[in-house]
């Protein structure tokens, strides 16, 4: 029996984080992981990077749900990687049903319009393409157990996911507004979770915590913090602190690493001052890691892992967050 | 510091002679380029996360040292930037760098910065561009409001014309910019592209008619063969929208038409060789993919790149002692069991993991040499912490200025000028 997550009711997982933080290495790590025990999960890119299709080593994923992955159990991962004019041209097939009228609109420059210049409604079909699959219903049953987002940059994200609220604001009534309310009704519901990924570092911890300033201000549910690439402690805890200060015995490191076979007098110094890197880094990381704690919620650690980023180190990601109770 | 003029001109070049092999880069002279006085802008970009703004402010710094009158505009908000520069704040308007004098002084040069606030930036180009009526009425509509402070893409937009404004007042010799964390950062690039296809197509037309007939007989004035697009329209955005993007759009319409002379005039200003084009990027697959697209894309609007900044690069200090060599040692000595022999154990292992870290920086650093071998190159070393001050941002600014020929000097020279270089 897994153990109970702090979101029982989530089916939206919208994954954010700084740049350079792994969000979108989080966010497959978390369908994968979610996928297992034979869910269906969704994993959906609103940012035209392609950045799903080079993790899963597939070519670029067109404005489809394509399976990128199978988890344990007959679950799967499909993904999608959302088209901004396909989403127009849907979205105006869906609701008004007005799919011809596509071709128009572009001649018209309408499309650049929509998807360029007035970026607000871009980011709104985004938004709007999520609801639907997270509330989409086939043959009676959810089309989809899990949706996950990879979601912009935490810098973004709080109006990213109200900016359909501002253009509802903006049309008071009308077809817009429908739409932006009923996209907003499951994004403020006990149905999303936002998860802020972060790295043991100054900025992104501190940006972090102004995303759940900012999320919440907006009513916005916020889940985890998810930290990403946390360094192991290479030196025994009680050198860090000595190591740090410089304080090791240089000549009794010499004589070790002489006695090991090694030119123990000309690399004592060197090796140091990389222990006296590792330690730095390593008093950083703890002082980041209690700022974390201290914003209150709950928080997932993956470690840095070494060497480059494939599928398999997607499938040993997700394994740490299936033991840490993630379901 | 020590500068030379040298090779300033010639920067976006390899190396006279061609002697570096392949998968190695020519030597980015950061020093040089902020020297030479003809340069007068430098645009930092680059994926998010990869030390951007670090990157410029350290540059600001060192040139402002070397006796240039330098702003510095950081597009990003982090307040750690405004406190590694002593100040409370960044704002719209440049302030000084209190902090700096001191190490400006001697040089009498000038250290000034900003943060650009897209809503104040464009409330004050409809100040400036419309009678005091008009500009109230913009500033007052709804849409316009939505637009100027809540929607991403504006930023690109208002960072042109910051740009433009401030080489417009002279007051700078030297002005470094942070280019907008956007989903592609180069997309302030497109700014009087869009501007232009948007202006000049039929949408502005149909979007502004209702406005200029007073908000009657719309299709009577735009023609009955647009009558669909008009039912669209109206059917999407819904009466009452349509209005009010119809009056915005009609009240700009002759500012709008300087806001893209403007937009080109500072894209055309890019193009000369007075701008220096700065990749940045960390020694990871991503950032070096994004780095590729970002020297393509600037090649292709034929922008003046100076070169890429490689940042957070982890050079070892004992580069001879192997990775499985150090392993090896390391478990003989967790075998032999005393303090100091663990510790030197742990000492390996750290030194191991270090040399791999930096194996596949190197690797990369390679692979990214080959695809775009005339691109100079300036490895950093990762600092062991943040930036809190100006010391440490001198201290990146020492890395990214230290003079190329003269690798080998200090621990720090030598990690520049590593294998990379």
């Amino acid at each position: 029996m897994p153990a109970p997550t702090a979101w029982p009711a989530a089916r939206l997982h919208v994954v954010t984080g700084k740049g350079g933080t792994g969000k979108t290495t989080v966010a497959a790590a978390l369908a994968l992981s979610m996928a297992r025990g034979g869910r269906r999960v969704l994993l959906v890119e609103v940012e035209e990077r392609q950045g799903i299709a080079q993790l899963f080593d597939t070519p670029p994923l067109p404005y489809e749900e394509r399976r990128v992955a199978v988890a344990q159990g007959g679950g799967e991962v499909r993904a999608l990687a959302i088209d901004v004019e396909a989403a127009l041209l849907e979205y105006l097939e869906m609701f008004y049903n007005l799919k011809r009228a596509g071709r128009v609109l572009r001649r018209m420059g309408a499309v650049d319009f929509a998807t360029a210049i007035a970026p607000g409604l871009r980011d709104v079909l985004l938004t709007g393409k999520i609801k639907e699959a997270v509330t989409r219903q086939v043959k009676g049953k959810r089309a989809y157990d899990a949706v996950v987002v990879d979601g912009p940059p935490t810098g973004r994200i709080a109006r990213f996911l109200s900016v359909t609220e501002h253009v509802a604001g903006l049309a008071k009534g009308g077809p817009i507004k429908t739409q932006s309310d009923g996209v907003m009704a499951v994004l403020r519901s006990s149905q999303t979770a936002i998860h802020i990924v972060t790295v043991l570092e100054d900025m992104p911890v501190q940006e972090s915590a102004d995303a759940i300033g900012e999320l919440r201000a907006v009513g916005l549910p916020v889940g985890s913090i998810i930290v990403n690439m946390a360094r192991r402690p290479l030196l025994p805890v009680n050198a860090m602190a000595r190591a740090a200060s410089s304080r090791l015995d240089a000549t009794a490191i010499a004589a070790s690493l002489s006695a090991a076979g090694l030119d123990g007098e000309s690399l004592a110094g060197p090796l140091l001052l990389e222990g006296l890197e590792h330690a730095l880094g390593w008093q950083a990381q703890q002082s980041c890691r209690a700022r974390v704690q201290d914003l209150g919620r709950l928080t997932y650690e993956l470690p840095e892992l070494q060497g480059a980023i494939d599928t398999g180190s997607l499938y040993e990601l997700a394994d740490t967050l299936t033991d840490a109770g993630i379901r | 510091m020590t500068t030379t003029r040298s090779g300033a001109r010639s920067r976006a070049k390899a190396p006279a002679g061609g002697a570096h092999t392949a998968g190695t880069s020519p030597v980015l002279d950061l020093a040089a380029v902020i020297a030479d006085p003809d340069t007068r802008i430098i645009v930092c970009c680059g994926a998010g996360g990869v030390g951007k703004t670090t990157t410029s402010a350290a540059l600001a710094l060192a040139a402002a040292e070397i006796g240039r009158q330098v702003v510095v505009m950081t597009i990003d908000p982090a307040r750690r930037l405004a406190q590694s520069l002593g100040l409370e704040h960044l704002d719209n308007t440049p302030r000084d760098v209190p902090a700096a004098a001191q190490f400006t002084a001697a040089s009498g040069g000038r250290l000034q910065a900003m943060m650009l606030d897209m809503k104040r930036t464009f409330d004050e180009i409809v100040e400036a561009h419309s009678e005091p009526g008009k500009a109230r009425q913009i500033l007052e509509n709804p849409f316009y409001q939505a637009l100027s402070s809540s929607f991403a893409g504006t930023q690109e937009y208002m960072a042109m014309e910051k740009l433009g404004q401030l080489r417009e007042t002279g007051k700078w010799d030297l002005i470094v910019v942070d280019t907008p964390p956007s989903r592609s950062a180069l997309d302030f690039l497109d700014a009087p592209h869009r501007m232009s296809r948007f202006l000049d197509g039929t949408m502005i037309r149909l979007l502004s008619a209702p406005a200029r007939a007073g908000g009657r007989a719309y299709l009577k004035v735009v023609g009955a063969g647009l009558a669909i697009f008009g039912r669209i329209i109206t059917k999407i955005l819904g009466g009452q929208l349509l209005k009010d993007v119809s009056h915005f759009v009609g009240a700009l319409d002759t500012m709008f038409g300087g806001f893209r002379q403007r937009a080109q005039a500072t894209y055309d200003l890019l193009r000369q060789p007075g701008t220096a084009f700065l990749v940045v990027a960390a020694p990871e697959p991503d950032a070096l993919r994004e780095a590729s697209y970002f020297v393509d894309r600037l090649s292709g609007d034929q922008m003046p790149l100076a070169g890429l900044v490689l940042n957070r690069v982890h050079p070892s200090t004992a580069p001879t002692l192997s990775a499985s060599r150090a392993e090896g040692a390391a478990e003989g000595l967790a075998s032999g069991g005393s303090r100091t022999d663990l510790l030197a154990a742990s000492l390996l292992q750290i030194h191991a993991e270090r040399i791999r870290t930096d194996a596949q920086e190197q690797r990369l650093a390679r692979r990214f040499a080959s695809a775009h071998p005339s691109v100079a190159v300036r490895a950093v070393p990762a600092a062991a912490t943040d930036v809190h001050d100006l010391d440490d941002l001198r201290s990146i600014g020492a890395h990214l200025t230290a003079v190329p020929s003269r690798p080998g000097k200090t621990r720090a020279r030598r990690a520049t000028a590593g294998p990379i270089a």
